[in-house]
């Protein structure tokens, strides 16, 4: 039982994480919080790819002369490191676009607070 | 020698133009609108001409860079996306020319961010269509999005409250999707669509495959506003400006629902997709709801563009239902009201934009009977398109219906056919509503004529874009057995 959460640490870590994030898209009213929410969210994903692809014993995927090719299970696989490193880049052009879309926000309404916010547009 | 590359071409073409743009925008502002119109003409030129290729000699894969797949990426140009880049690239072209006058009336001297973000956006939803890369569809899918939420934000007051509130929505989605194909590149060990659709029925009934299903479904599900996921498209659609919404409702959803045809009919298969629990027949019923409530909240609108994309929330339902059918006739049914939606759709975001610009706002209970005489083609291109809405024949939104109905009778499933029927009559309500008001005198002012009408029609760079779309629903209607047989060769059981 024990074994269940001890051995599969770094998932549990992710699936807190993910948690977070959704809490404070769900629950925050501030829009700064929710935008702090959606970056966890993303970055918890991003975890998941990096862990699933990491490996004991194993060297990173630059050819090493003591490994042979027919050996290619010492190596990591990179591909989910790779794909991570566009999503890392989404990840931040979309905040950047989200606190693009707060400026004109504020500049409009003076507020950043849903409530608020809803209440000044009706 | 052009035909195993035209993938390619259609995805540089936005590439190219949406860096035009900025180029020859920078020197001379009011360049910026024929070179949009002559990008999205020569996509629409390039996808008609594949889409007739794919017909004749079947699909084309065109491999990037020579690496065959799995080790490379690919862009697969088989019948269905030729469909889909087909329908979505000639409709924006029409958009495009539409939206000459309006940009200049509702944001001057934004034309060209307006129009380079425009390339991108639909190099996105081009790109997330002819990928065969699950990944590559991610990253797709976050181009189109991000240049859709700076498209929406440009509008009244509230747009960028709107489009913040689609962006936390819309990231929210597509990051699960991503957490769904890294589940199922755990199972596989592989991105490529067909790759991988041939290593699943190995995995059938495993649970992390179930997961990515949901998971994706979800994802996919906010951007196409399937029933609980669609409470950001009423705001962006009303609020964004009259162009960035004729562009982005008619093709925007639908994007979402080819991503949903893609996953769940070719990468997953019906079986596997049905094999722990019913999803299809689940999704069918959450596409009824959807379909029902969009209908009537249209009917409790009094602005045109909300009543609009109620009305799109609906009509997204009716695709949506095709494909949880799984049959040929509902498969069918289901593409050509795509063709159909996205036609009678940027016809009446189009309209609404018109009317706006002419009489600055487009409150339904604020018409009278005035706009028959100041606008007669407006309003009978309005009239064609609401009717093909409703489904009366000839028109081509009947036969949509009717072959969806076949797919329900197919699948004797009495419940999605009672409510394409009681759906029909509730579009029905909230069109002739309009029309009422438009086409009849009304009684509480006598039998004088209104006085102060006088024709005052739109211009001719957004006449004709809305004639010919509507002109060309009839045609779909009178062509409707040609465009099914192509439809049912596609289909991929």
């Amino acid at each position: 039982m024990l074994d269940f959460f001890f051995g599969h640490y770094a998932y549990w870590f992710v699936i807190i994480l993910l948690c977070i994030g959704a809490y404070g898209i769900l629950f925050k009213k501030n829009l700064i919080k929710k935008t702090i929410g959606l970056a966890i969210l993303q970055i918890s994903v991003v975890l998941y790819f990096v862990s699933i692809a990491s490996k004991w014993d194993a060297t990173v995927t630059v050819m090493d002369p003591d490994i042979p090719l027919d050996q290619v299970a010492n190596y990591l696989n990179p591909l989910p490191h790779t794909l991570m490193l566009t999503a890392i880049v989404v990840g931040v052009a979309t905040l950047g676009v989200a606190f693009t879309l707060l400026i004109a926000i504020y500049n409009r309404y003076e507020t950043l607070d849903e409530e608020e916010l809803i209440d000044k547009i009706q | 020698m052009i035909e195993s590359h035209l993938p390619a071409y259609i995805a540089l073409t936005f590439v190219l133009f949406s860096v035009l743009i900025p180029a020859f925008g920078l020197w001379r502002s009011e360049l910026s609108h024929p070179i949009a119109v002559l990008g999205g003409g020569i996509a629409a030129g390039f996808s008609l001409f594949g889409f007739i290729d794919v017909i004749n000699d079947g699909s084309i894969r065109y491999f990037f860079g020579g690496w065959e797949p799995p080790v490379g990426i690919e862009f697969v140009y088989d019948g269905l996306s030729a469909f889909f880049v087909l329908v979505i690239n000639v409709v924006a072209f029409f958009v495009l020319i539409h939206s000459h006058h309006i940009s200049k009336r509702e944001f001057p001297g934004k034309e060209m961010p307006y129009y380079s973000l425009a390339m991108l956006m639909m190099l996105g939803f081009n790109g997330m269509i002819m990928t065969g890369d699950l990944f590559n569809l991610y990253v797709f899918l976050e181009i189109a999005s991000l240049a859709g939420y700076a498209l929406i934000a440009i509008g009244d007051r509230p747009a960028p409250y709107a489009a913040f509130r689609y962006l936390i929505i819309g990231t929210a989605g597509g990051t699960l999707y991503l957490l769904g194909v890294g589940f199922m590149y755990t199972v596989t060990g592989t991105l490529n669509i067909i790759d991988m659709a041939a290593m699943l029925p190995m995995l059938y009934e495993s649970n992390a495959v179930f997961a990515a299903l949901i998971l994706m479904i979800v994802g996919i599900g906010v951007k196409a506003a399937l029933f609980p996921m669609h409470g950001w498209l009423p705001d962006s659609y009303t609020y964004a400006s009259s162009s960035s919404t004729a562009l982005i409702a008619p093709i925007g959803t639908k994007v979402a629902a080819y991503i949903l045809f893609r996953i769940i009919l070719w990468l997953f298969g019906i079986e596997i997709t049905d094999a722990v629990a019913p999803i299809s027949y689940f999704v069918g019923v959450l596409a009824c709801i959807g379909i029902l409530y969009g209908s009537i909240m249209a009917i409790a609108q009094s602005e045109m563009k909300r009543m609009l994309a109620y009305s799109s929330i609906s009509q997204i339902g009716y695709i949506i239902m095709g494909l949880s059918l799984a049959n040929p006739w509902g498969f069918a049914g289901a593409l050509l009201h795509v063709l159909n939606h996205a036609i009678m759709k940027a016809c009446l975001f189009m309209i609404s934009g018109q009317l706006r610009l002419k009489e600055g706002h487009s409150d339904i209970s604020r018409f009278d009977d005035g706009y028959r005489k100041k606008y007669p083609w407006t309003m009978a291109y309005f009239t064609i398109a609401a009717i093909s809405m409703i489904g009366l024949p000839p028109l081509a939104g009947f036969f949509s219906k009717w072959y969806l109905a076949l797919g329900t009778i197919d699948n004797s499933n009495w419940l999605f056919l009672a409510v394409i029927l009681i759906s029909s009559l509730l579009n029905a309500v909230y069109f002739f509503r309009v029309l009422e008001k438009v086409y009849m005198m009304d009684p509480s002012k006598g039998q004088k004529e209104p006085t102060d009408a006088k024709r005052d029609e739109a211009s001719a760079s957004m006449l004709w874009p809305t004639g010919i779309l509507a002109v060309s629903l009839i045609v779909i209607g009178f062509a409707n057995a040609v465009i099914v047989g192509v439809l049912l060769d596609i289909f991929p059981m």
